[in-house]
């Protein structure tokens, strides 16, 4: 991490050198190394942990980066979206399309899947814009049904009841199983950190500045000279495109997909959006922890079947009540720390 | 004749969509909250209609002398535990906690009344129709759920125009501190906004179980459908909402007519249409 | 002494992190009309605001015929015959003008104020009954928000920036009817631009100055100069 430090040049006062602004901490220093040596050894992953372990990483990724692009909307950009799930399941019959209709190969069908997913978000975006609020988020839903009801009529693709990845296309990536799943892990892991990258280096640009401002003041930040509708489409677009490719590797890993499935409003909206708030919204490592503590919990009371999502709705709402930043909210709150600093300090030189 | 026959079922079917509608319009219009657990409340007021005619024996529509009430109590309660606590800050956290909400509607039932689809039976009236004209048969059912979603939104017109809680219900609206000083407790007013919404939430359900099947998964369906026509006849406007419900239906009706498949994804369409072309709805409120 | 109509004791008020009120005493007898004067951002506004109950304040802080409702909801305070003419009028833009009066009072109170009582003292309200309360003209909208108030029949008035943004032939319409209004035995607070106007008409004035009392006393008793300084700090 860059720890800029600006000094603050006001003529006619002594400013300059007595104050210095900057973003890090000792706190998010320490942070970003640990950051490396984790990430490390994540990268390391398909030497020391086993299949099934490789596969929950795998699919805590996904999470990771889902929660992080809807944080990035809903907590710093105001745009509530209860439709993710339309760009999650658009990237999977992307992939499943892509590989089987043109024989492009699988993890480049990934890369592409980002391009269609944007454009898909461009097109929508004039339309669900002229939805304000909470409304948006309902369209948001909408757009994801029509989707959904348009991928079922795709009769090559298996219509309603979905199909397959032709054995052929998987061995394509590697002939050999583990090297493939390794390939799969490491282009997860990869995707996640670009998706981490790109919400932390928006939110330390001017444009972060700006959605902070918009979220904190629409009037405010247009009477700066921000051009909201712009910036927000810049990121709807954006997070739709990495949602997209993340969709295209969930179904990579899944290797089946059905319109029930790649479109479902719980798996890709509902977790996500419990996740970020339990974590704590618009923070930057809300949706981690939020991460952790949703896994957490699904590998200790998956065995309670629908109790677990009747617990799991239970406590966000009660966070969104008692918390509404969140568990590192309340952490971050208590004891003053940023692991990944955005806000920019005056410091006492 | 069967596209005539396919328009006519769509209008009657617009009138429920009305009745789904009416309850999240109400709502918005007093207090700008979008209620995201609206279809699963309607769906868990057709769980409790099943139940009490279980118990009881009634026929649906006098157990609707239970159930409206008691969903309107519900919805009460809820608004003042719930939700007026997130009120007033921005639109997300009543967003999410409505969220939440119908996520634990969605499983409780689940866990209550297991996946398998239900149906309410009314009897005789579900078989009885009219024979307009050659060719084209009304069906009893669908008629009496247009009649009563035309009396819902003229009874909320009149509430809404004439007595002192659809003043204070407009007041509040308009300027909810200032309201506080003319003795109106906000609170209480956004609960009996919420009562009355579920209220008519039970009156949606209870038709909802006699008209199809339904399951615990079956309200976000119904939420959208509401939604649609909520934004396609303009919002703010109770009678664009009963046109906003037709026009839904129609088309969804129209689209069944192309091909099963095509039924909610024609009205999706009209929806994006109406958006794209009209954004403000086709009757926008004027002012 | 009798007890005073309400009574502020070491008032502390403000939103959030800011502190718009310091320790702020001063009572207001039974039937007495008293000026808040003060420069803008001096903190009347807040004053009236935390006696209606619209900013938090701590039980003793404010009490109201000898009874603590500092931290009461307003609408209770409301019920209990305290009455805001906010700034700005703030008439509500669904409502008739005739809905704004009757929703005024919605309370129940009784007393001399009914919507014949406010038409007889406003006439050109009854004419323009149906419109729009936010259609007609500043004044006029100043007379629903005043008629709005008294439709609750208070012991205790209080306005906020009364004469604000009118056409001064329009403010003295609005001052014509003050006489009858207090006739009927209401305490009055009124928060003016016009120093000379509100002190005119008032029997005590209190002056505010960066939240807290600079002045108070009896209109006729205080110098003018000492008022001013009062009034800018000097």
């Amino acid at each position: 991490m860059s720890s800029t430090s600006i000094g603050l040049d006001i003529k006619g006062t002594a400013m300059s050198s007595a104050y210095a602004i900057e973003r890090s901490t000792p706190t998010s220093r320490v942070a970003a190394i640990m950051a490396l040596v984790l990430v490390a050894g994540l990268i390391a992953a398909p030497w020391w942990a086993g299949r099934a372990n490789l596969r929950l990483l795998g699919e805590i990724y996904t999470f990771v980066a889902l929660s992080s692009l809807w944080n990035l909307l809903a907590g710093y950009t105001g745009l509530v979206s209860v439709g993710q799930q339309a760009f999650v399941g658009l990237g999977g019959y992307t992939l499943f399309g892509l590989t089987i209709f043109t024989g492009v190969p699988p993890l480049v069908a990934v890369a592409l899947a980002g391009v269609i997913g944007g454009a898909g978000a461009l097109l929508l975006a004039p339309l669900l814009f002229r939805l304000q609020g909470a409304y948006f988020a309902i369209g948001t839903w909408v757009a994801a049904e029509v989707f959904r009801l348009s991928f079922a009529q795709v009769a090559a693709l298996g219509g309603g009841s979905g199909t397959s990845l032709p054995t052929a296309i998987v061995v394509s990536i590697a002939a050999d199983r583990s090297l493939r799943e390794g390939l799969i892990y490491w282009s997860a892991l990869a995707l996640t950190l670009v998706a981490l990258g790109f919400v932390i280096a928006l939110l330390r640009s001017r444009t972060g500045l700006a959605l902070t401002a918009i979220r904190d003041s629409e009037i405010a930040s247009e009477s700066c000279g921000i051009n909201i509708a712009w910036t927000k489409i810049l990121v709807y677009v954006a997070t739709a495109a990495i949602s997209t490719m993340v969709g295209a590797l969930i179904f990579l890993q899944k290797l089946r997909i059905s319109p029930e499935a790649a479109f479902s409003v719980n798996d890709w909206t509902a977790f996500v959006i419990f996740i970020v708030v339990i974590g704590g919204i618009g923070t930057i490592e809300g949706p981690l922890v939020g991460t952790l503590v949703f896994f957490a919990l699904r590998e200790t009371l998956a065995n309670l079947g629908t109790t677990y999502l009747l617990i799991l709705g239970a406590v966000a709402i009660v966070v969104m009540l008692k918390a509404p930043k969140g568990l590192w909210g309340v952490v971050a709150d208590r004891f003053g720390i940023a692991l990944v600093p955005i806000r920019r300090q005056v410091k006492t030189r | 004749m069967d596209w005539v026959n396919a328009i006519a079922q769509g209008i009657l079917l617009g009138g429920l969509y009305a009745l789904f509608a009416a309850g999240l319009s109400l709502i918005f219009g007093v207090m700008r909250l979008v209620n995201i657990a609206h279809g699963d409340l309607i769906v868990a007021a057709a769980y409790l209609a099943l139940t009490i005619v279980q118990i009881t024996g009634l026929h649906p529509f006098a157990a609707a002398i239970i159930v409206v009430p008691l969903m309107a109590l519900f919805g009460y309660i809820l608004q003042r535990l719930l939700l007026n606590p997130t009120l007033g800050k921005d639109f997300l956290s009543p967003l999410l906690v409505t969220f939440g909400l119908s996520v634990i509607l969605q499983n409780g039932l689940l866990a209550g009344f297991t996946a398998d689809s239900r149906r309410l039976s009314a009897g005789a009236i579900e078989t009885a129709s009219f024979d307009i004209m050659p060719g084209l048969t009304l069906g009893a059912l669908p008629l009496l759920m247009f009649v009563v979603a035309v009396a819902v939104i003229a009874g909320l017109e009149v509430i809404f125009s004439r007595t002192s809680l659809g003043r204070a219900f407009r007041a509040t609206s308009d300027d909810a501190e200032i309201a506080q000083l003319m003795a109106l407790d906000h609170h209480h007013v956004y609960g009996l906004a919420m009562a009355l919404s579920a209220g008519i939430v039970a009156i949606a359900g209870i038709f909802l179980a006699i008209r199809t099947n339904f399951d615990p998964a079956s309200g976000p369906a119904r939420l959208i459908f509401g939604f649609e026509a909520v934004i396609i006849g303009g919002l703010g406007n109770l009678w664009g909402t009963l046109a906003g419900g037709v026009v839904l239906g129609v088309s969804q009706t129209l689209g069944a007519q192309i091909s099963p498949g095509w039924q909610l994804l024609a009205g999706h369409l009209v929806f994006f249409l109406v958006l794209g072309l009209r954004p403000r709805g086709l009757f926008p409120r004027m002012d | 002494m009798t007890e005073p109509l309400l009574s502020l004791r070491q008032l502390d008020a403000g939103y959030g992190d800011f502190q718009a009120l310091f320790n702020v005493s001063f009572d207001i007898a039974t039937g007495s009309v008293t000026a808040l004067i003060g420069a803008n951002g001096a903190g009347k506004s807040t004053l009236l605001r935390a006696i209606v109950g619209l900013v938090r304040a701590k039980p003793q802080m404010v009490r109201y015929c000898g009874e603590p409702i500092g931290g009461l909801s307003p609408d209770r305070i409301a019920r209990r015959g305290v009455a805001l003419v906010p700034e700005g009028r703030r008439l509500f833009r669904s409502l008739s003008v005739e809905e704004n009066l009757v929703i005024g009072g919605e309370c129940g109170r009784p007393g001399p104020w009914s919507l014949k009582a406010v038409y007889s003292l406003f006439p050109v309200l009854r004419e323009r009954r149906r419109n729009p309360g936010t259609a007609l003209s500043g004044g006029q909208q100043q007379m629903v928000a005043i008629g709005r108030a008294l439709m609750s029949n208070p012991e205790l008035i209080l306005f906020d920036e009364i004469s604000l943004g009118l056409a001064p032939v329009v403010i003295k319409d609005i001052y014509a009817a003050l006489p009858a209004i207090i006739a009927t035995g209401v305490s009055a607070v009124i928060v003016e631009q016009d120093v000379t106007r509100a002190l005119g008409i008032a029997h005590r004035f209190v002056c505010l100055q960066e939240g807290k009392v600079s002045l108070q006393g009896d209109p006729a008793a205080v110098g003018r100069h000492d008022i001013t300084a009062a009034y800018f700090g000097m």
